[in-house]
């Protein structure tokens, strides 16, 4: 139920205009409704592509390809299992911390972590509905740059780093090996 | 109108192929698919709402002076700072960042608020604190908003 507290809030002050200001009430539901025509068309393939990845795609071997041979294959590879749609953020952190664990390098982990929030496939295709083409590719070729420049520039600051946090998780501090942190529940939760 | 096309005609290829591979699978990505959108739901109402809301409260004179150009510098700090403390998701914010596109924000602006709100996740912080550590999560957040400033003015020189 609390998920539709706003939805509640924006219901009232819908009702409230209506009442009190019956013209910007009118114009509201006219600026309304034409979004929901759009968002009515583009969403619905969203979100079973959404899906089809999320079904099709073997979860559990994301680790594996991400592991120890990194490079430039690795990198590639980093940017574009982070642009699958899998799911939230959260879900990222506790996988790049096992996979740096394996071994893979920083410079490829913020990639991956970036491309994940930044350049989601699903997410692009609505972007380029409501944002443009132009607007899309320059704002994911500029995004791109700037995660590698990033990526490089952490790898260099982390690198002589004596700490490294990120080799005990707060999971391995529950006692749970790391083996067991299998991303779960990806598409739960709204990012 | 090819937006559209292309995305109704991926789904369409994913279906028949998902459909031929296995029966099974493709109940399990619909399955997928509706809890997905039915957790997601709430936010898009919610969205539909401000969207419908702002342009019928505000006119698109007074949008521009908020997020267009007389509002300035100022105005895409603003719009980089919100972006970064806020947990929309982006497929969300796509709509609204569009509609205010259109009704005279500068591209500067709507891109800071994008790229922010996609690169610096001040709600996630804690959880990439507890699993990456505060170095890794400080930099990673901080080098991000530098970057999605630069993007944004670079883009509002490109387009």
């Amino acid at each position: 139920m609390k998920r539709f507290t706003l939805v509640f809030l924006i219901l009232a002050i819908f009702i409230a205009l209506a009442i009190f200001a019956p013209a910007t009430a009118e114009h509201s539901s006219l600026a309304l409704w034409d979004y929901f025509k759009e968002m009515a068309l583009i969403m619905p393939p969203v979100f079973l592509l959404m899906g089809f990845m999320e079904v099709w795609l073997p979860k559990q071997n994301v680790q594996k390809w991400l592991g120890k041979e990194s490079g430039f294959k690795g990198g590639v590879l980093s940017l574009i299992l982070g642009t699958l749609p899998t799911g939230p953020l959260y879900v990222a952190f506790p996988m790049t911390a096992s996979l740096l664990r394996k071994g893979a390098s920083i410079a490829n982990m913020v990639l991956f972590l970036g491309s994940w929030a930044a350049l989601k496939i699903p997410q692009l295709m609505v972007e380029i509905k409501f944002l443009g083409l132009p607007f899309t590719i320059v704002r994911f070729s500029l995004t791109l740059a700037a995660l590698i420049v990033i990526g490089l520039i952490m790898e260099l600051i982390l690198k002589h780093d004596k700490k490294k946090e990120w080799m005990q998780s707060d999971l391995e501090l529950q006692g749970m090996k790391p083996d067991e942190m299998q991303p779960q529940g990806a598409l739960e939760g709204d990012r | 109108m090819t937006t559209l096309i292309i995305i109704y005609s991926l789904v369409a290829v994913s279906l028949i192929l998902s459909l031929i591979k296995s029966k099974e699978k493709t109940k399990k990505a619909m399955n997928v698919a509706g809890k997905a959108f039915v957790k997601t739901a709430p936010s898009l109402l919610a969205v539909l709402g401000i969207v419908g809301l702002t342009f019928g409260i505000l006119d698109e004179q007074t949008i521009s002076s908020l997020v267009g150009e007389e509002a300035g510098f100022s105005a895409t700090i603003i719009a980089a700072v919100l972006g970064a403390i806020t947990l929309i998701p982006s497929l969300v914010a796509f709509p609204l960042a569009g509609s205010l596109l259109r009704s005279g924000a500068t591209v500067v602006t709507i891109s800071a608020f994008i790229t922010t709100l996609v690169m610096v996740g001040m709600v996630t912080a804690p959880m990439e604190i507890k699993t990456l550590g505060t170095k890794f999560t400080i930099l990673r957040n901080s080098l991000g908003f530098l970057a999605a400033l630069l993007i944004a003015a670079v883009m509002g020189v490109i387009l």
